[in-house]
């Protein structure tokens, strides 16, 4: 394991430092239970049993703290909490509940460890369990890095291990009978003489008595739920579009808002004038917010054309203003030499002759949910309300109430459904935005709705990369590989600038999924460089993984081709890790890899081990007359268990058409300081007529279980890329493929 | 202006100008027809304007000239239109913001067109952006729907 070399006690070190109190103190707080947030708001006869589950009159609501942005989040955690609460999801309702410390995501940390995912042994489980303590030490309620399943399959079984247990106690106290003769069964506690006590008629006794903590989570034998398909508690909402979404927030006197910020990102309003805008009919009042101007009118509409009125003059923007000069400085950073981090360091990658040079690029690339950007906030004096649609409620809170001067505990955001993300939503310039709007209109709610050109324009970007390769093969064989990567640094950019959060140490993103991969290369080099400031970047759905994965097999497929090998054989040569090769196998048999296929047609393979769980995909494209048709892709991902089967074909085959759909359509590109595209119409993903065939499986050989959200991204333009390659001989190395393949 | 949606007559004082997804959205409350472009290139804003499908967020309510359909005129959570319910059986959405505009384009298809094939469901269907990767399941429901369609 000499790839922990530095990295880890640099890592570790300054991560304890910053914990302000050092580990003695973290550990004690670790060990400290967080208090109920559920408590605070409980009426008479309410009982919130656990952080997770609240009993009252209105029935039984599960607390679902990981937002739901489409994955089906809501659904699979009230499905871990129902499947030993003994109730059914058509019996409940869910709540994403509000921003609390109790809702610290221990497994987002598990991507930043500087161990690979499937090393699970006592150093790396360690600092997995350090930087959970670390995560609840800062209360970082966060959806993301495909983390909801992995974070919550324990911890939400047990919470309604906990309820069930403590709703017995209290039917046996009730009814003087003792807690082994009674049974539950969908919502209530069921008698020996077969009555039933429905959990509501038990909140109130339960919440006079000691919570049974002594469960133990049922065996995988026993579940009713887990595993099987189910239907998603939003399903049919969203089938008969009665589903709510917070651009659909409403209340009484609320008024609509829109805003015009720099697209230079980060530059000035150096002036506006807004005589024409403050006369338009509906207007009520033109704000200056920062780095811009926003419209208060009595529609959305007529908001969106008053900031349109507004004549702005903008300042310059505090990055280069041309794209090539963008990757100038990532060529610029690795030719310098200083390495953020070379977490991988096997063999001699030096002393080899080098067989193969390989240079790739990835672009920025846009989030755009198809729902823009919105937030409703209420300021008064002693209170602000936030209603938004948004992955990290706890820093919204925080931001809040700095901005507003009103206590954080007085400041409540409240989540609703959301229309996408893809990690847009891991930001919350909106809410600051709808904040400062609402604090000049005190007392009124503010909606601010982004029109679609401002969501696409102030995006933080996926990060643009640069990536050189140097390799050799040998006898049939890949005998080295070294890979230099550079790009901007997520972390600076998004947890440092935006939200004020130290992140020590090397940005793990700028190598993610390159260093970990489960390949015994004799000579296997990754070295990151973390680029200055360029335009602002942002978490995007797979994070480093999305172009790493590209970079990672795109070259590992160029240099078995090299040697001659087939590269489903030599990646199952070089692969270390039993389940990762068993992904492989799968999409292998599952596509009769190696059978016979038509002239025109051609298939590529890849594999990517991202946020713990291993994905490979096989895709068959045609290269007719009119271009490069993307047939048919398979896909495999080992999750450990897959809790909705339903709902998990649908989350892989959406990665897949993701992944496939930047990778040849889409890109950002800076030109004026400003970014060039605006609207779908120059920046949109795969559509119907493009989408191939996706076959899906998962797979459960193992005893850990991982998320599925991110990890079918990366594998998709690889996999697209070597087609590519066995079609025309030509090689993609740089995404969009469009811009030199033509696709039908 | 007049204006009949859902089978229900209004009389609203807005600009002739005014794209309709907004009258329908921020004047009569009807929250179905989604905002995503604001140039007819996403589809999620999808209304029948006389029986056909159109962007409502390039259609000034001026222009109007017939009875207004939303997704919530097409079916309820009650009473479902057979696209509806092959929605709810294939389990299509994910965010589920582009779905009500789906709907709404798949039926139009299906009323020209009961018995459409893998071209014609991506010809009607490709101005419907789905940014989720919903394709595969927009294909088998929309099969479906038309299948109980033509049995009913």
């Amino acid at each position: 394991m000499g790839r922990i070399g530095t990295i880890a006690r640099r890592s570790f070190l300054v991560g304890s430092a910053a914990l302000l109190g050092g580990v003695a103190f973290g550990y004690y707080m670790y060990k400290q239970p967080v208090d109920n947030p559920l408590d605070d708001d409980l009426a008479q006869g309410e009982a919130a049993l656990t952080p997770y589950v609240l009993i009252n009159a209105d029935g039984v609501t599960l607390i679902t703290p990981r937002a739901d942005m489409g994955q089906g989040a809501y659904s699979v955690q009230a499905a871990l909490i129902a499947e030993e609460l003994d109730i059914e999801l058509d019996q409940i309702n869910v709540d994403p509940g509000p921003p609390s410390a109790a809702y610290w995501n221990t497994a987002i940390a598990d991507e930043g460890v500087p161990f690979p995912s499937t090393d699970r042994g006592m150093a790396a489980e360690t600092m997995r369990g350090f930087m959970g303590a670390v995560i609840k030490l800062m209360g970082m309620q966060i959806t993301g890095g495909s983390t909801t399943v992995p974070d919550g399959f324990e911890k939400l079984r047990v919470a309604g291990a906990v309820a069930r247990e403590t709703l017995k106690a209290a039917a046996a106290e009730m009814s003087n009978l003792t807690i082994t003769q009674l049974k539950t069964e969908r919502g209530a506690v069921v008698l020996p003489d077969g009555k039933r006590i429905p959990y509501e008629a038990l909140a109130a006794k339960a919440a006079e008595i000691e919570p049974v903590t002594d469960v133990a989570p049922r065996p995988s034998t026993q579940w009713r739920l887990v595993g099987k398909p189910m239907q998603r508690v939003d399903m049919v909402s969203k089938s008969t579009g009665t589903q709510s979404y917070g651009i659909d927030m409403r209340m009484e006197g609320m008024v609509h808002a829109a805003v015009r910020v720099n697209p230079r990102k980060g530059g000035e309003v150096i002036s506006f004038d807004a005589t024409d805008a403050e006369v338009m009919r509906g207007v009520q009042k033109v704000i200056p917010v920062a780095g811009g101007v926003g419209a208060i009118a009595d529609n959305t509409w007529r908001a969106f054309q008053a900031v349109d009125a507004i004549e702005v003059e903008w300042g310059a923007a505090p990055y280069p203003a041309e794209q090539s000069e963008h990757w100038q400085v990532l060529a610029d950073t690795i030719d310098a030499g200083d390495a953020d981090a070379t977490p991988r360091d096997d063999g001699d990658v030096d002393g080899l002759a080098t067989t193969v040079e390989v240079e790739f690029r990835a672009p920025y690339l846009a989030h755009a949910p198809l729902e823009p950007m919105n937030a409703t906030v209420l300021v008064t004096d002693d209170r602000v309300d936030v209603w938004t649609g948004n992955q990290i409620p706890r820093m919204t809170q925080s931001s809040v109430a700095k901005m507003t001067g009103v206590d954080v505990d007085d400041v409540h955001v409240h989540i609703l459904m959301m229309g996408g993300s893809f990690g847009h939503r891991l930001e919350d310039e909106v809410v600051k935005r709808a904040t400062e709007l609402a604090m000049a209109m005190k007392g009124t709610p503010v909606k601010l709705t982004y029109k679609r050109e401002e969501d696409t324009l102030q995006d933080f970007t996926r990060p643009l990369a640069l990536m050189r390769g140097r390799g050799a093969v040998a006898d049939g064989k890949v005998t080295a590989m070294e890979i230099k990567v550079a790009s901007p640094s997520i972390m600076d950019s998004q947890m440092v600038e935006r939200q004020g959060f130290p992140v020590p140490g090397p940005d793990t993103t700028i190598t993610q999924a390159l260093w970990d991969q489960p390949y015994a290369i004799p000579n296997y080099r990754v070295t990151g460089y973390r680029a200055p400031k360029l335009g602002p970047v942002s978490s995007w759905r797979s994070v480093g993984a999305s172009q790493n994965g590209f970079f990672h097999e795109n070259f590992l497929n160029t240099l078995i081709h090299a040697a001659g090998a087939d590269p489903v054989e030599e990646r199952l040569r070089l692969m270390t890790d039993d389940p990762s090769r068993k992904t492989l196998e799968a999409v292998a048999e599952m596509s009769g890899w190696g059978g016979e296929l038509a002239a025109n047609k051609a298939r590529g393979v890849a594999f990517c081990l991202s946020f713990g769980t291993p994905c490979a995909q096989i895709i068959e494209i045609t290269n007719g007359e009119d271009g490069i048709k993307l047939d048919k892709v398979w896909v495999a991902a080992e999750v450990g268990k897959v809790v909705d089967p339903v709902n998990f074909e649908n989350l892989v085959a959406g990665g897949v058409i993701w992944g496939l759909g930047h990778a040849i359509n889409s890109q950002i590109t800076y030109a004026d300081g400003r970014t060039e595209q605006e609207n779908f119409w120059d920046f949109e993903g795969l559509r119907n007529y493009q989408t191939p065939e996706i076959i899906v499986r998962g797979l459960e050989n193992r005893d850990y279980v991982t998320g599925v959200g991110e990890p079918p991204v990366p594998p998709a333009a690889p996999a697209l890329a070597e087609a590519i390659f066995r079609a025309t001989g030509e090689r993609p190395t740089e995404m969009p493929f469009g811009e030199r393949f033509g696709f039908v | 202006m007049k204006l009949t949606v859902n089978g229900v007559a209004h009389d609203v004082d807005v600009e002739e100008d005014m794209p309709l997804l907004w009258v329908l959205r921020d004047e009569l409350k009807l929250d179905g027809p989604k905002y995503g472009c604001g140039v007819a290139a996403c589809g999620a804003c999808t209304v029948h304007v006389g029986g056909v499908a159109v962007r409502s967020c390039q259609t000034l309510v001026g222009d109007v000239d017939g009875p207004v359909t939303t997704i919530e005129g097409l079916g309820n959570p009650d009473e479902m239109h057979a696209v509806q319910a092959a929605w709810l059986k294939h389990q299509v959405a994910q965010c589920g913001y582009c779905q009500g505009g789906q709907m709404m384009q798949a039926a139009d298809l299906l009323s020209n067109n009961p018995n459409p094939t893998d071209e014609d469901i991506d010809d009607a269907m490709s101005g419907n952006l789905c940014r989720c990767g919903t394709y595969p399941r927009i294909r088998d429901a929309v099969k479906s729907a038309a299948k109980n369609l033509q049995v009913s």
